[in-house]
């Protein structure tokens, strides 16, 4: 794309990056630092999974795999290693993105249905495998201990405003570079498999090619959401691989809306909006949840941001 | 890991039977589960995902009607009906309404049934687990078959699945409806277009498939606890063996229940920690192998 518009969108990041670090300079909230915190590994995770989704056409049920692996993988070097926290959290990233390649290159070629039934299998591999090889992951009780607190760069991510300004740079960093391989060359090409395989394909697009690399940067990213979680809860539970997850991303994705690049973020931040202020009044989480859920799918049909956009289309594609 | 048990398992008749039982039991109950899910997806190309929700009411459904009535066989054929009327209710009211739109919002859909049901189970049933005992009259000393203990009500629940597969398929080869059937999975316009009433068809699809899942939670009650949430794990595998055997194949779930089941059965003898690896495992290499599954058409 247009170098005018990759310049509009840092621009964009880095104001939405100040007033998210202005805001505990001016009123410090626990509850709603928190909730960045929370957000910025969701949203990391909800958007990698747009990548496929909205973008690709892949529908995968088991992206929350490459969360969690990226959580455990993080964990387990900041545990076992001496390295500091960025070295930590590369290698994490980097580890995860080998993982994704190697599930990846097994899965891309299934059709549409198989393809998201062999993911889910692969994320049900991972998580049986970390339940039962206990002496490395603590089975189900996890990567307990909490992580050994390394300073960087002045940064004790122990501290709570640290860990917030951390993640939201991260996160907002991640979600820039995803940005742009979704603005790139490659990202059109992404969306013309979408939109019509056969054609892409005669226009001399290797299919598998372009799919595996998509899946393999989701992972990635996915990866990174998981690293930031990991931080969160100081430490990885088998929860985090666990299949409900991938449903979480899933959700935050048709909530906010699949096409549009900041629709998943939206979603995320609904979801877990939702969870919390749900969670306070009633038990009845799942109730409440399935009903917002069945009005959002019957009501708007579409995402939040995809019905703004058919609701005004007037505005900026 | 341990080899040696499974071997020396395998080498004990007794053994042998007591797992092809409970192997037969966990394949025949997934594949009750699974025909419907197959059945759906084959004939309305819908992933219904709420399918382990019938299977929850269809115990809970039964577990009551068995107070009031103290009748096993009733409270099986209330589960069943209940769940026959749920399926078209949940066909008519939601899933009609997704038809033809993105798969994930049709996910959406019947992923909030499932968030909804599992409260409102808790809500009725309360949150904590009900064992539903075995009905008196299958309260008598089990089967020795080679050494192997069988209790009876094993042998009337593979019994009775193994009479639904049969039933299932002639009915879908051999009878007017069923060839209908068959003829709407493969072009629903044209079926329509001949003067076929669709739209009561698909609620048919919906009733029968909700009917098997409601059978196999009132035939599970008795041999599993009942608690909200239930529904998730069986949902799962009946996927694995919907897949398995081959999107919209009765037939393929058939054969892929009982894979599965058999897997399970020896599984925890040979790999006790890692039997849900193993199910995984085995369907990552059948759909690398035959990727539309064992009896799939290929797209």
């Amino acid at each position: 794309m247009k170098a005018r518009s990759a310049w509009r969108d840092a621009l964009f990041a880095a104001i939405a990056l100040i007033i998210v670090l202005a805001i505990p300079l001016v009123h410090r909230s626990p509850a709603f630092e928190d909730f960045i915190i929370r957000l910025s590994a969701m949203a990391l995770f909800a958007t990698s999974l747009n990548l496929l989704v909205g973008n690709t056409g892949m529908v995968s049920f088991g992206h929350g795999m490459f969360y969690g692996f990226g959580a455990y993988a993080f964990a387990l070097t900041m545990q076992l290693t001496a390295l500091p926290l960025p070295v930590a959290a590369v290698l994490a990233v980097l580890a995860t993105t080998l993982a994704a390649l190697c599930v990846g290159a097994i899965c891309v070629r299934l059709s549409t249905d198989y393809f998201a039934f062999i993911t889910l299998a692969f994320q049900m591999l991972l998580f049986s495998v970390i339940i039962s090889w206990q002496s490395l992951t603590g089975g189900d009780q996890g990567l307990r201990g909490g992580l050994p607190r390394r300073e960087f760069f002045g940064f004790e991510l122990a501290s709570q405003l640290h860990l917030y300004q951390f993640c939201a740079v991260v996160a907002v960093l991640g979600l820039l570079a995803l940005r742009h391989i979704t603005m790139s060359p490659f990202g059109q090409t992404l969306r013309m498999i979408r939109d019509n395989e056969n054609r892409a394909s005669f226009l001399g697009v290797v299919l598998w090619r372009a799919r595996l690399s998509a899946f393999t940067i989701a992972g990635g990213f996915a990866g990174l959401g998981g690293v930031l979680a990991a931080l969160f809860v100081s430490g990885a539970y088998p929860e985090l691989a666990d299949w409900p997850n991938s449903g979480q991303a899933i959700f935050a994705v048709m909530l906010g809306g699949i096409n549009s690049f900041l629709g998943p973020v939206l979603g995320a931040g609904i979801l877990l909006a939702l969870n919390d202020v749900v969670n306070r009044f009633t038990e009845y989480y799942g109730l409440v949840l399935g009903l917002v859920i069945l009005a959002f799918a019957l009501g708007l049909r579409r995402g939040v941001l995809d019905f703004l956009k058919v609701a005004f289309p007037g505005r900026a594609k | 890991m341990d080899l040696d048990a499974l071997g020396a398992c395998l080498m004990t008749p007794a053994c042998v039977v007591t797992q092809t039982t409970s192997g037969l039991i966990v394949g025949m109950l997934l594949f009750l589960v699974a025909a419907g899910v197959t059945l759906i997806f084959g004939v309305l190309k819908i992933v219904n995902f709420a399918h382990g929700t019938f299977y929850m009411l269809g115990g809970y459904v039964a577990y009551t009607a068995l107070g009031i009535t103290d009748s096993y066989a009733l409270a099986v054929l209330s589960g069943t009906l209940a769940m026959a009327l749920f399926g078209v209710l949940f066909e008519r009211v939601l899933i009609s309404r997704v038809y033809g739109s993105n798969v994930l919002m049709q996910l959406l859909v019947c992923y909030a049934v499932v968030l909804i049901f599992d409260d409102v189970v808790k809500l009725v049933w309360g949150p904590e687990f009900h064992a539903m005992g075995m009905p008196p009259a299958f309260q008598v000393p089990p089967l020795f078959i080679a050494g192997g203990v069988v209790p009876p009500f094993y042998a009337v629940l593979i019994g009775i699945a193994a009479m639904i597969a049969i039933v299932l398929g002639l009915g879908l080869s051999m009878t007017r409806l069923g060839k209908t059937v068959r003829a709407a999975a493969i072009n629903p316009q044209m079926v329509s277009a001949l003067g076929v009433n669709t739209t009561a068809l698909f609620a048919i699809v919906f009733a029968v498939g909700g009917g098997l899942a409601g059978l196999a939670g009132a035939l599970a009650a008795p041999v599993r606890s009942l608690s909200p949430g239930m529904g998730f794990s069986i949902l799962i595998e009946s996927f694995i063996v919907t897949v398995i055997g081959g999107m919209g194949s009765i037939g393929g779930a058939l054969v892929a229940a009982l894979v599965i089941g058999m897997v399970r059965g020896f599984g925890t003898i040979g790999f006790p920690q890692f039997t849900d690896g193993l199910i995984y495992i085995v369907m990552i290499i059948i759909l690398l192998l035959r990727p539309q599954g064992l009896f799939g058409r290929p797209t």
